[in-house]
C-alpha cells in the first residue's frame, strides 16, 4: 500500500488537473456561505436562527478545509472537519438546551433582550 | 595603675562620660522621681556627676603635665577609641580626643564653673516643677560642651558644637509656656544655623583642600606647605572666613549677635553657664585652636580683628541704655567676646583664651549675682526698680563687687590682667583697633558701674517692700515656708519662675551663695595664673609683645574715668544728667535703644525677603506649579481613566450580536495584519 499522499497524486492527479478550477470555486462558495452565516448572526434576532447561521458558518469553514485539503493534496483538512463536526454537535446540544431554558424562563428568544453579560 | 600615662588616656573619657551618665539617669528616671516627689535626689545626682567630672578633669591636667613634653614644650595626648568614626575613600576621622593645655584648661573651666552653677541651680530652681528636666538639659549641655573642647577633629568638635546649640535652645525656651521665651529659643537656634552653615562649609573646604579635619594637623605647620600652591584669596582665607562665620554665630559677634540678648529669657544660671562662661566662648576656642591656620591668612585675621573690635564697641554702647539687669550683662558678654576676637585677630590667641577664662569667672559670678538679686526681688529684672540692695543682700553685694571690679579692670583683679594684654596686643597691631578697645574699656567701666550703682547703691526704688510693709520682717520667712503650696502656678508667670512663694527682699540661701564665693575668689585671683604661657604651645603662635610700661596706667585711668562718670551720674552729684543727655541727644538715644537697628534690619530685610519668597512661592510654585501642573497631571490621570472606562463600558453592553461583531472585527483585523505582513 503506497502512502496516502502518493495515492492521491497517482490516482487523483489526473482528476485534479482536469478540475483545476475546483478549489477556487469551492473557496468562493465557502466564503459566500460564511458571509451569509455571519450576516445572519448579525442581522437575525431569533436565537434559533442565529444558531442555524452559526452552523452555516461552521460548514462554510468545513468546505474551505476540504478545498484546501484537496489543493494541498493532504488529508489534514479532512480530519479537522471531523473535529468541527464534533464541536458543532456539542455546540448545538448545549445551545439548544440554553434555548429551551430561555424559552421556559423568559418566554422570549430575541437575542437583544439577553444582556446578562453586561459589564 | 595611677601612672600619668594611663590617667590621661582614660580620665578624659570619664570626664565626658559623667555628665552624659547624669543626663541619661535624669532622662530615664526623672519622670518616676517627679511622681514620687524625689526631685532633690535627681538634682544631687546631676550635680555630683559634674563634680566627679571636675575632679577627673583635675586628674587629667595633673597627668598631662606630668608627661614628658613633646615638640615646642607641648604636653599633649590623643586618647582614641579603637575604631574610626568615619572611614570613606581614604578619608578617616577617628574617634579621638585631643588633650593639651588649651583643651585641658577649658575642661577645668567647664566642669568647675559648671559644677558651681549646678549647685547654684539647686537653690535657684528649687520651686520649679520641671527642675529635673532642667538638670537633665544642664548635664547634657556639659557633656556636649566637653565634646566640643576635647574633640580631636573639627568633625567631632562639630558634634559638640551642635549639641550645645540644641541644649542652649532647650534651656532658653525652658519656660516655653511664655511666648517670649519660646520665641527667644527659636531665634537663638535659627541665628546659630546661619553660623553653622558657615562652619560646615569651612569644614568641607578644609577636608577637600587640606585633606584633614584633625585639629592637631590643622594647627601644626603641616598644612602650611599647601598654602604656597594657592593665592591670597586661596583656600586658607576661605576656610578661615567660613569657620569664622560659624564662630560669629556661636559667639554672638556682629552681625549674628542678635540672639544672645534675647537668650536672657532662660533661667539665670543658664545665662551664666551657657551664655557667658562656656558655650558662647566656643567660637573663641575654635579660632584660637586653629590659630596657626588663621595666621596664614592676613585677610581672615583682619576680618576677625575688625569684627571683634566693632562688636566690642557696639555692644558696649548698647549696654549703656539697657535697664534690664540681665540685658546689660548680655551686651557686656557680647562686648567681652568681641575683645577676645580682637585679641585673636591681632594674633594674640593665648591672650584671648586668657580673657576667656577670666571672663568666665567674673561674668558667671555677675550673672549668678544678678540671679540672686532677681530671686530676692521675686523676679524683678528692671534696675529702675532696684537700688539699695547692699544692705538687704550683703553677700550677693560683696561677691558682685568682686566681679564688678574684675570686669572694669581694677588693678590686680583678673580682668585687669587679661584686658591689659588685649590692649597691648591691639596697640602693637593697629592704632584704630587699639583706640576702639580702649574706648570700649571706658564704656565697660561706665555701664558696669551704672548697673552696680543702680542695683546696690542709693535707696530702694521698687514697690515690693511697700506691699509687704505691714507683714513685718518675718513675712519673708513665712513666705518661704509657704512656698510648697504654690509650686505649680509659678512656672511661667514671671521672669525667674519664682512666684508668690517669696515675699519681701531676702538674701539667697547658702546653696546659692557658696558658688558666688568661689567664683568671687576666681574673679579676684585667676589673673595671676598666666594662662597665655600655659596654652600658647598648643596654639603654636608665639607673639612677642612689646610691654609699654604706661599701658596698665592708661587702662586703669580709662576704667577709672568710666567709673567716675557713672558714679557722678548714678550715685553722685550729676543724677539729673542721664535724663538731660537722653533728651539732648535723642537721636543717639534712639539709635542705642534700637540696638543700632540690627533687629529692625533683620526684621525688614529677612522678613520682607522671606515674605517675598513666600509670595512668589504661593503664586508660582503653589498655585501654578503645584495646583496647576502637578495636581493637573495627577487629577488628569484619574479623569482619563474615568473617561476611558466610560467609553470602554459601551463595549460591554452584554449584547450577543455586539460581541459577535467584535469577534469578527478582531478576526478580520488579525487576518489583515498577517496578510499585510506577509505580502
Amino acid at each position: 500500500m503506497p502512502p496516502i499522499d502518493t495515492l492521491y497524486t497517482s490516482t487523483l492527479g489526473a482528476f485534479e488537473a482536469a478540475h483545476a478550477g475546483f478549489v477556487q470555486v469551492a473557496l468562493a462558495v465557502s466564503a459566500f456561505l460564511f458571509v451569509i452565516g455571519a450576516l445572519g448572526v448579525f442581522i437575525r434576532r431569533n436565537v434559533i436562527t442565529v444558531m442555524m447561521c452559526i452552523e452555516l458558518m461552521l460548514n462554510a469553514v468545513n468546505l474551505a478545509f476540504i478545498a484546501f485539503s484537496r489543493a494541498h493534496g493532504t488529508i489534514d483538512g479532512q480530519i479537522l472537519v471531523f473535529f468541527v463536526f464534533t464541536v458543532a454537535a456539542a455546540e448545538a446540544a448545549v445551545g439548544l438546551a440554553i434555548v429551551i431554558a430561555l424559552q421556559r424562563h423568559r418566554e422570549d428568544l430575541d437575542v437583544d433582550s439577553f444582556n446578562l453579560l453586561k459589564g | 595603675m595611677f601612672a600619668p600615662e594611663r590617667i590621661v588616656m582614660v580620665a578624659p573619657w570619664m570626664v565626658l562620660f559623667m555628665p552624659l551618665f547624669g543626663f541619661l539617669v535624669l532622662a530615664f528616671f526623672g519622670g518616676l522621681a517627679k511622681k514620687q516627689g524625689r526631685q532633690q535626689g535627681m538634682m544631687v545626682i546631676a550635680t555630683s556627676c559634674v563634680f566627679v567630672s571636675f575632679a577627673l578633669a583635675l586628674a587629667t591636667v595633673w597627668g598631662l603635665m606630668a608627661l614628658p613634653a613633646g615638640d615646642h614644650g607641648l604636653h599633649f595626648v590623643q586618647p582614641s577609641l579603637p575604631l574610626d568614626w568615619i572611614d570613606v575613600a581614604g578619608f578617616t576621622i577617628p574617634l579621638a580626643l585631643l588633650i593639651d593645655p588649651l583643651s585641658a584648661s577649658l575642661m577645668l573651666v567647664i566642669t568647675g564653673i559648671g559644677f558651681l552653677i549646678h549647685l547654684y541651680s539647686v537653690g535657684y530652681m528649687s520651686h520649679d516643677e520641671e527642675r529635673v528636666r532642667y538638670f537633665s538639659y544642664l548635664n547634657l549641655f556639659t557633656f556636649f560642651m566637653l565634646v566640643l573642647v576635647t574633640g580631636g577633629s573639627l568633625a567631632l568638635m562639630f558634634v559638640g558644637w551642635e549639641g550645645v546649640g540644641l541644649c542652649s535652645y532647650l534651656l532658653i525656651g525652658f519656660w516655653f509656656k511664655k511666648q517670649s521665651a519660646s520665641d527667644a529659643g527659636k531665634k537663638a537656634f535659627i541665628v546659630n544655623r546661619v553660623g553653622d552653615a558657615g562652619l560646615i562649609i569651612g569644614m568641607a573646604l578644609a577636608a577637600s583642600y587640606l585633606g584633614t579635619l584633625d585639629l592637631m594637623e590643622l594647627s601644626t605647620g603641616a598644612v602650611a606647605g599647601k598654602a604656597e600652591a594657592f593665592g591670597v584669596f586661596g583656600p586658607f582665607t576661605l576656610i578661615a572666613i567660613a569657620l569664622f562665620i560659624g564662630a560669629c554665630g556661636k559667639s554672638a559677634q556682629i552681625p549674628l549677635h542678635v540672639w544672645l540678648p534675647d537668650a536672657m529669657e532662660g533661667p539665670t544660671p543658664v545665662s551664666a553657664l551657657i551664655h557667658a562662661a562656656t558655650m558662647v566662648t566656643a567660637g573663641v576656642y575654635m579660632v584660637a585652636r586653629l590659630g596657626a591656620l588663621y595666621t596664614l591668612s592676613e585677610t581672615a585675621m583682619w576680618i576677625v580683628a575688625v569684627v571683634g573690635g566693632v562688636t566690642a564697641f557696639v555692644a558696649a554702647t548698647i549696654a549703656i541704655v539697657q535697664n534690664d539687669i540681665k540685658k546689660v550683662l548680655a551686651y557686656s558678654t557680647v562686648s567681652q567676646l568681641g575683645y577676645m576676637f580682637l585679641a585673636c585677630g591681632v594674633g594674640a590667641f593665648g591672650v584671648a583664651v586668657f580673657h576667656l577664662v577670666t571672663h568666665a569667672f567674673f561674668k558667671a559670678l555677675m550673672f549668678l549675682g544678678s540671679g540672686s538679686v532677681i530671686h530676692g526681688l521675686s523676679g524683678e529684672q528692671d534696675m529702675r526698680q532696684m537700688g539699695g540692695l547692699r544692705t538687704r543682700m550683703p553677700w550677693t553685694f560683696w561677691t558682685f563687687t568682686a566681679g564688678w571690679l574684675a570686669i572694669i579692670g581694677t588693678p590686680f583683679f583678673s580682668g585687669f590682667f587679661s584686658k591689659d594684654e588685649i590692649l597691648i596686643a591691639a596697640f602693637d597691631h593697629n592704632t584704630f583697633l587699639f583706640g576702639l578697645a580702649l574706648l570700649t574699656a571706658g564704656l565697660t567701666a561706665f555701664y558696669m558701674s551704672r548697673l552696680y550703682f543702680m542695683t546696690f547703691m542709693g535707696e530702694y526704688r521698687g514697690t515690693l517692700e511697700k506691699a509687704q510693709a505691714d507683714h513685718g520682717s518675718h513675712a519673708a520667712h513665712a513666705g518661704h515656708d509657704g512656698k510648697a503650696d504654690n509650686q505649680a502656678d509659678n512656672q511661667a508667670d514671671d521672669h525667674g519662675g519664682h512666684g508668690q512663694g517669696h515675699s519681701g527682699i531676702h538674701e539667697s540661701p547658702a546653696v546659692m551663695l557658696i558658688p558666688l564665693f568661689v567664683l568671687a575668689i576666681g574673679s579676684v585671683f585667676s589673673g595671676f595664673i598666666h594662662i597665655p604661657q600655659f596654652v600658647e604651645p598648643a596654639i603654636r603662635v608665639e607673639e612677642a609683645l612689646s610691654h609699654p610700661a604706661w599701658m596698665p596706667f592708661l587702662a586703669t585711668a580709662v576704667a577709672f574715668a568710666g567709673f567716675w562718670v557713672a558714679y557722678l551720674m548714678y550715685a553722685g552729684a550729676l543724677r539729673e544728667m542721664p535724663a538731660k543727655l537722653a533728651t539732648k541727644y535723642a537721636g543717639l538715644k534712639d539709635l542705642l535703644d534700637a540696638k543700632w537697628g540690627f533687629d529692625d534690619a533683620y526684621d525688614s530685610f529677612v522678613r520682607n525677603g522671606v515674605n517675598g519668597v513666600v509670595d512668589v512661592s504661593e503664586r508660582v510654585l503653589w498655585k501654578k506649579v503645584d495646583a496647576g501642573w502637578i495636581d493637573g497631571v495627577v487629577n488628569g490621570m484619574g479623569r482619563l481613566a474615568v473617561e476611558l472606562s466610560e467609553g470602554g463600558k459601551l463595549l460591554q453592553n452584554g449584547l450577543v450580536r455586539g460581541s459577535a461583531l467584535s469577534i469578527l472585527a478582531g478576526a478580520v483585523a488579525l487576518l489583515s495584519a498577517i496578510l499585510w505582513a506577509q505580502r
